[in-house]
């Protein structure tokens, strides 16, 4: 257990977060958003804006600089009179106070030629379509055997449609710049992003600038749950603001703004069908996704590839279809397709239990499988079985009676549910460079991001170890574009990708220091270790050929959640009394920050079963519901008792640490146990999220 | 233009943290804003601007507010504590102490609200103010897991750190009263 090495400065306020760093002769930004749904700019009025004491730019696609090369629709800030959906940037102001930006930006006059904008996402949608590929790179259908025919002749049939919401993270800090353009040209900025490297790549491409004269700075990320994964456009917009202003300027997108421009999870269609024999083998899995995307950017989650993964069975479909509509771009948020694929499979799962009178774990166990169903690849190690095994001993579920809708306590219901959970063990080629000090201790460099995970502090553990230093002798460096290249802190490789490069750097180091002792150089000793020279002695890692030489695994982290709830008779409401997580996900490194990254991502599944949902104003777009009041999140007292655990599990396929990633397996298969644990309660199914009092009443 | 677009300054005196600050302000501009961006206090937070989130939380005259809602020109004379202010000489507060030890935070950025409404809601309970959780109005209200969620809500956190956070308020009231007894 190893408290996070930057404890004190959060503690203290003293942790800087983008909008925070001191810089002289500052601007601040304030953006104006597309009142209409779909249409064009046919004019800017800017004088009165101009004309307020304090206003130094005003900028729109009457007068914006031409980006050189955006490499996304998202990022071409205002390079068009097109709007594409209500709530997009279409001009912003650069003012002397925050106050000003604010006062200016509401005084900007966009005209426009509005046309009706198509914002409903629905099955029979004509502009359906069959994306290329799902995020990041999965066929978007795959099929096996004759699933249509087998699921038509199975003995038990389970033929339902799941539909989720759309979501948006909700990060506590919002997406948040400054930015700084020297006297060559050079730019600078402090952003809140999950990965310095890739807003560097990105911001460089979009102006036409060398990526090495783009500097991108964020050691502390007030979170992000995959909306701060990429640059989005309010990134480009304060650099083109900068530029424009000829100062540096701040811009932080206000929460209500974050809703429309900094993306959300895409609401899904999910049909799913189940044929099993009586006694609940599956003989055919059949998952067809329907999800929309925006017209500035295709992005297709890929809600459907966990079925590819969890269970056996011999005829198999997975498709997913996406229907471009005038609505903001969807983007990654927290296991972007895991988490709605798994809560439609493990809530049918549920129905199939019932349907086959066999105990939902049990189901699970018959179905369990030692190669990856689809690919035929052995599973670098899978242990779904022992954590619902474990988790079931833990939470209390043998002799649980299958009857719905009988367990009274006063006026309350009472129900328990199971789902599993399941995530990819994703790994990305990074590098690194460890460092020995004259004084005795390392430093260790990489432009990862710690969002909040404890990224630094594990690569911290991971650098001790391999050096054999102690914790406090190693300075962890990350957060920021100047160090050498890292992934993302996405798709739970952060670990897993950083580690690697931080474990060969520091042993290329420590085969250095050895040959220096063995070379007897002169310097300062250094804990028998060898000799330091007094500018240090230092080695570099890239872990992109190691990555490319890799066996061929499935490699995937399981779960299994289990939730007892209690639903209201009389209003409907329904809370978590207690929720646990088991997981198998390689080794633990720091086991007090993964238990908080477990319990954190159940703590947003239980938001997603019963509290989250943005919804789509039909007539004029955008999401209706803009800002915390409205949108809502868990807050303390709806967490009562959720503790998560986890089995030992060592597996030598995954990378040196033998670990897998913790960040975003938490919320897979909460909603579903939640939402199963609703039907042990109350015998209503709901295949709706969020499972609200409006939804249960009716039927209770 | 509108004369209401035009700036209007005014001076005030905010003691914060102990120390005396005479500035001029914007009337329109937020006591949060006047501690980050003229004061440099960047330790509260702004989440959402609206008194929404908590992130802003700070304490006016001992009694914990959402900085983002007070207006600066409203509060001349008042006496604020921030996060910043937490700690004496260097020496963590007991909830700061707990926080740390019971990891109460992962992305830290409500953090320094949750800390500066926890300091307050803590005065309240010792002060035997109820809560709407509280069930006999008549007698002093113990501070038990419900009471903390309850008193705890106006601070919203998205990594979902309030396991800790509880356990932590749990340890630290405990402590207080162990000081006080
Ligand atoms: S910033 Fe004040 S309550 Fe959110
Ligand atoms: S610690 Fe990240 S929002 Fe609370």
């Amino acid at each position: 257990m190893t408290e996070r090495l930057e404890s004190r400065e959060k503690v203290t306020g003293t942790a800087r977060y983008a909008f925070e760093y001191p810089v002289e002769n500052v601007a601040y930004v304030a953006a104006v958003q597309a009142s209409v749904g779909r249409g064009e700019i046919t004019a800017v009025g800017t004088e009165a804006a101009m004309a307020l004491p304090g206003v130094l730019a005003v900028l729109s696609c009457e007068n914006a600089p031409r980006l050189s090369d955006p490499p996304d629709g998202e990022l071409a800030v205002f390079q068009s009179r097109t709007v594409s959906y209500r709530g997009q940037f279409v001009a912003a102001v650069v003012g002397e106070t925050l106050e000003t930006a604010r006062e200016a930006a509401r005084l900007v006059h966009v005209e426009y030629a509005p046309e009706a904008p198509d914002v409903r996402l629905r099955t029979d949608h004509p502009s359906l379509y069959q994306p290329g590929k799902v995020n990041p790179v999965f066929p978007a259908d795959t099929e096996q055997g004759e699933p249509e025919e087998v699921f038509n002749n199975s003995a038990v049939r389970v033929d339902v449609t799941y539909t989720t919401p759309a979501e948006h993270n909700n990060p506590m800090e919002p997406h948040a710049t400054i930015a700084l353009w020297d006297e060559h040209g050079y730019l600078t900025l402090y952003d809140s992003t999950q990965g310095a490297s890739t807003v560097q790549s990105m911001v460089a491409q979009t102006f036409g600038l060398d990526p090495s004269h783009v500097r991108v700075v964020a050691p502390h990320v007030g979170g992000g749950f995959g909306s701060k994964g990429i640059p989005k456009p309010n990134v480009v917009l304060a650099a083109m603001a900068a530029g424009a202003a000829g100062r540096p300027v701040k811009f932080a997108v206000p929460r209500q703004q974050m809703y429309a421009t900094t993306g959300y999870r895409t609401p899904t269609i999910q049909r799913l069908r189940l044929g099993a024999d009586n006694d609940g083998r599956l003989n055919a899995i059949l998952h067809d996704v329907v999800e929309q995307t925006s017209t500035v950017k295709e992005f297709a989650e890929q809600t459907a590839t966990p079925t590819r993964v969890m269970y056996q069975a011999p005829h198999r479909r997975t498709s997913h279809r996406l229907v471009p509509l005038d609505v903001p771009t969807p983007s990654w948020m927290r296991a972007p397709g895991e988490t709605p694929g798994m809560y439609a499979l493990e809530s049918v799962m549920d129905e199939l239990a019932i349907a086959t009178g066999i105990d939902p774990i049990e189901l699970r166990i018959r179905n369990d499988t030692d190669r990856e169903p689809e690919s035929g690849l052995p599973f670098s190690s899978r242990n779904l079985v022992a954590c619902l095994q474990e988790g079931a001993a833990r939470f209390g579920w043998a002799g649980r009676d299958p009857a719905t809708g009988v367990r009274w306590e006063g006026r309350k219901l009472i129900g328990t549910g199971v789902a599993a959970s399941t995530y990819p063990a994703y790994m990305s080629p990074n590098r690194a460079i460890a460092r020995a000090e004259p004084d005795g201790t390392f430093t260790v460099r990489i432009a990862a991001a710690d969002i909040g995970t404890g990224a630094r502090t594990a690569l911290a553990l991971i650098a001790a170890e391999t050096l054999k230093a102690d914790l406090g002798d190693v300075r962890v460096e990350l957060g920021d574009s100047a160090f050498p290249r890292a992934s993302v802190a996405g798709g739970s490789s952060g670990t897993a990708g950083w580690g690697t490069a931080v474990v060969r750097a520091c042993e290329a180091l420590r085969a250095k220091l050895n040959g220096a002792v063995a070379g007897g150089r002169g310097g300062s000793s250094h804990a028998g270790n060898g000799a330091i020279p007094p500018e240090g002695l230092e080695a570099a890692a890239d872990t992109g050929a190691e990555l490319k030489a890799r066996e061929k695994y499935a490699r995937h982290a399981f779960g299994a959640q289990f939730a007892e709830v209690e639903v209201d008779a009389d209003t409907g409401e329904v809370r978590v009394r207690r929720m646990l997580g088991v997981f198998a996900a390689g080794r633990i490194i720091n086991p007090a920050t993964a238990r908080s990254q477990f319990i954190g991502g159940m703590t947003m599944g239980v938001g997603m079963a019963l509290l989250e949902e943005s919804v789509m104003d039909e007539e004029f777009g955008d999401f209706l519901n803009r800002d915390l009041a409205q949108y809502h999140v868990p807050a303390c007292a709806d967490v009562r008792d959720i503790d998560a655990a986890w089995v030992e599990e060592s597996d030598p396929h995954l990378n040196p640490m033998g670990s897998k990633g913790i960040g975003e397996i938490g919320i897979v298969g909460a909603a579903a146990a939640v939402g199963n644990a609703v039907h042990h309660a109350t015998g209503i199914r709901v295949r709706h999220l969020p499972i609200t009092p409006a939804t249960l009443l009716p039927d209770l | 233009m509108d004369s209401e677009s035009t700036p209007v300054h005014a001076d005030i005196t905010l003691v914060v943290n102990g120390r005396e600050h005479r500035l001029s302000v914007d009337t329109r501009a937020s006591l949060l804003d006047v501690l980050r961006e003229d004061l440099g206090l960047t330790g509260s937070k702004k989440g959402c601007d609206h008194g929404q989130c908590g992130a802003c939380t700070i304490l006016i005259g001992g009694r914990r507010a959402n900085g983002c809602l007070a207006l600066a020109v409203a509060h001349d004379g008042a006496d604020i504590v921030t996060v910043e202010g937490l700690a004496r000489d260097g020496r963590l507060s007991p909830v700061q102490e707990a926080f740390i030890e019971q990891d109460a935070f992962q992305c830290g950025y409500c953090t320094p609200g949750q800390l500066c409404s926890a300091t307050g809601m803590l005065d309240e309970a010792g002060q035997g103010w109820p809560s709407t959780v509280t069930g006999d109005l008549g007698s002093e209200p113990v501070l038990d897991d419900d009471e903390i969620r309850e008193r705890m809500s106006g601070n919203l956190c998205r990594c979902g750190a309030y396991v800790g956070i509880v356990a932590a308020l749990r340890e630290a009231s405990r402590r207080k009263e162990a000081a006080e007894a």
